[in-house]
């Protein structure tokens, strides 16, 4: 879910630090990470690891690590700098690579949000489809392509209304986000239950056992990296610096465990339970999955189906009004209403496409590829500076596009989508890498314009 | 109605999740725990208004980046 900038990053500080009379106490953080990351499409994540082959091992012992270390990077990397220089990343951002790339950057933030928020109409869909029965084609993990009229008109309806809520306000959205978070994770932790109760056995590694032409898509060190970097824009990328500049100390990185641990480990873990049950019950084919919605109604009944749907609304919701506000930093004439319309059409046209919601994992991996690089720009600028020669830090630039630091941003991207396009990589291994190209690469460049800079300024002076 | 929803609002939350441990432990049966979730479903979202903190909260300014999809 989407709530903690919009209730601890009020709209104000944007361009300040953040003064000692705004700092929050360490409980708004545990709280708003533990309610921010048990969204709809954890009902995705858990049984795609069963499709893909994750064995008990890999989820108890693979997702343990990956999220010990998403939660050690927000601690000793995003809150780190976010509580030294208490600026927004857009602003940080602004000061080191100009305005203009920052909107850049931020459009692209905007349109893979509109693919995520796409992914969350196409699982509520699952849910809203449930009491019509066979009228509407639930798509399965293989179905890439809108499964007929009534399941394309499911969706439309789903995401114009999330649409029309976005762009008649913000509020109440976020509140009932904000209210629902202890019950949405009490459900799935219920889902778990259930399957349990159901199978006869609380022995996950008797339950979890791949079939050995499950093929092992995705294994140990995958599950440690997806979980690491699922959020990777979030940590690596910086994202949360507007988060987590109203921390006191840099200690309450810590609270991002609250999240990971309980929707990224808890919640995946009985998502994941729901497709196990339906494999051995039903004879499902795992590669080809079920649904999450009927499989929630099926564990929990309508109050499960009631979750889908409103973790689902609550997370598309803020995200479709955020990937409009960055549409309209493209066009600032426009609206933020039509900004906003025009992202929740691309959302639903997204949604009609399964392929989002049923490739998650390496969507997912995709988007932190695409944006957590540009964290090491302010990573290499706040720990390495001066030390490395760059000797124009944040606050001393003044272009409004600093080409050093979009070259370094995009070769690094382009690599990993040729790795992920041409060569089968699977995106969720490439944030890290190409994290650290882009800040070698941003030293380099950086070094680079300074001593061009330097030996030209003795000519022009002359 | 502070007080009553401070009452309401756990039971709420324990009517979520008791139902199902007592299915795991086989002490109810799946009908009865699906009603009581539905149930509590509803008591939940009629009393977490008045017993959890959090207003309206503000919307995000065009300066912030998207918040977490997942």
């Amino acid at each position: 879910m989407n709530t903690t900038a919009e209730t601890l990053a009020p709209d104000e500080f944007e361009r300040e630090p953040v003064p000692p009379r705004a700092l929050k106490g360490p409980s708004s953080f545990w709280g708003m990470y533990a309610g921010e990351h048990t969204a709809g499409t954890e009902f995705m994540i858990g049984p795609l690891f069963i499709a893909w082959g994750a064995t008990a091992f890999d989820l108890i012992f693979g997702l343990l690590l990956g999220n010990l270390l998403a939660v050690l990077t927000w601690r000793f990397l995003t809150a780190e700098i976010a509580t030294r220089h208490r600026l927004t990343l857009y602003y940080q951002l602004e000061k080191i690579c100009g305005r203009k790339l920052v909107t850049l950057y931020n459009l692209f933030n905007g349109v893979l949000f509109c693919f995520l928020a796409g992914a969350m109409v196409t699982v509520s869909a699952t849910a809203v489809g449930v009491p019509f029965g066979d009228i509407i084609r639930m798509p399965t993990f293989e179905d890439t392509m809108p499964t007929g009229v009534m399941w394309t008109l499911t969706c439309v309806v789903i995401g114009a209304a999330m649409t029309f809520v976005a762009v008649r306000g913000y509020g109440f959205v976020a509140r009932i986000g904000h209210l629902a978070a202890p019950w949405l994770f009490l459900v799935f932790l219920a889902c778990g239950f259930v399957m349990l109760g159901k199978l006869g056995t609380v022995n996950l590694f008797e339950l979890i056992r791949p079939e050995p032409d499950a093929g092992g898509r995705i294994g140990f060190w995958g599950v440690v990296c997806f979980s690491w970097f699922c959020n990777a824009a979030m940590h690596l990328g910086m994202s949360d610096l507007s988060v987590l500049r109203f921390a006191r100390k840099p200690g309450y990185g810590w609270a991002s465990a609250a999240g990971m641990f309980l929707g990224h480990y808890i919640a995946w873990i009985s998502a994941a339970l729901l497709l196990v049950y339906w494999v051995r019950a039903f004879d499902i084919d795992p590669a080809v999955g079920a649904p999450p919605g009927p499989m929630v109604f099926d564990a929990v009944g309508w109050a499960g189906l009631l979750c889908v749907v409103i973790a689902g609304w609550t997370t598309a919701n803020p995200t479709i009004y955020r990937a409009g506000l960055a549409f309209q930093g493209m066009a600032p004439k426009m609206s933020r209403g039509t900004a906003t319309l025009i992202a929740g059409s691309v959302c639903t046209l997204a949604g009609i496409f399964p392929a989002f919601a049923m490739q998650l994992l390496n969507f997912v991996g995709l988007y932190g590829t695409i944006l957590a690089p540009m964290g090491a720009i302010i990573a290499v600028d706040h720990f390495l500076g001066p030390r490395v020669g760059i000797r124009s830090p944040a606050g001393t630039t003044a272009t409004p596009f600093n080409f050093a630091v979009l070259l370094a941003w995009l070769i690094p991207v382009a690599i990993a989508l040729w790795l992920v396009f041409q060569h089968d990589v699977q995106a969720f291994f490439l944030p890290l890498p190409a994290w650290i190209l882009c800040g070698l690469l941003y030293i380099g460049f950086a070094r680079a314009r300074q001593t061009s800079t330097l030996s030209t300024a003795p000519r022009q002076s002359r | 109605m502070k007080s009553l929803a401070s009452i309401l609002g756990p039971l709420a939350l324990a009517g979520t999740i008791v139902p199902p441990l007592l299915f795991l432990l086989q002490l109810m049966d799946e009908v009865p725990m699906k009603w009581i979730m539905l149930a509590s479903a509803i008591l939940w979202f009629v009393s977490a208004p008045f017993w959890l903190r959090g207003g309206a909260e503000p919307a995000p300014a065009p300066q912030d980046p998207p918040s977490n999809p997942t």
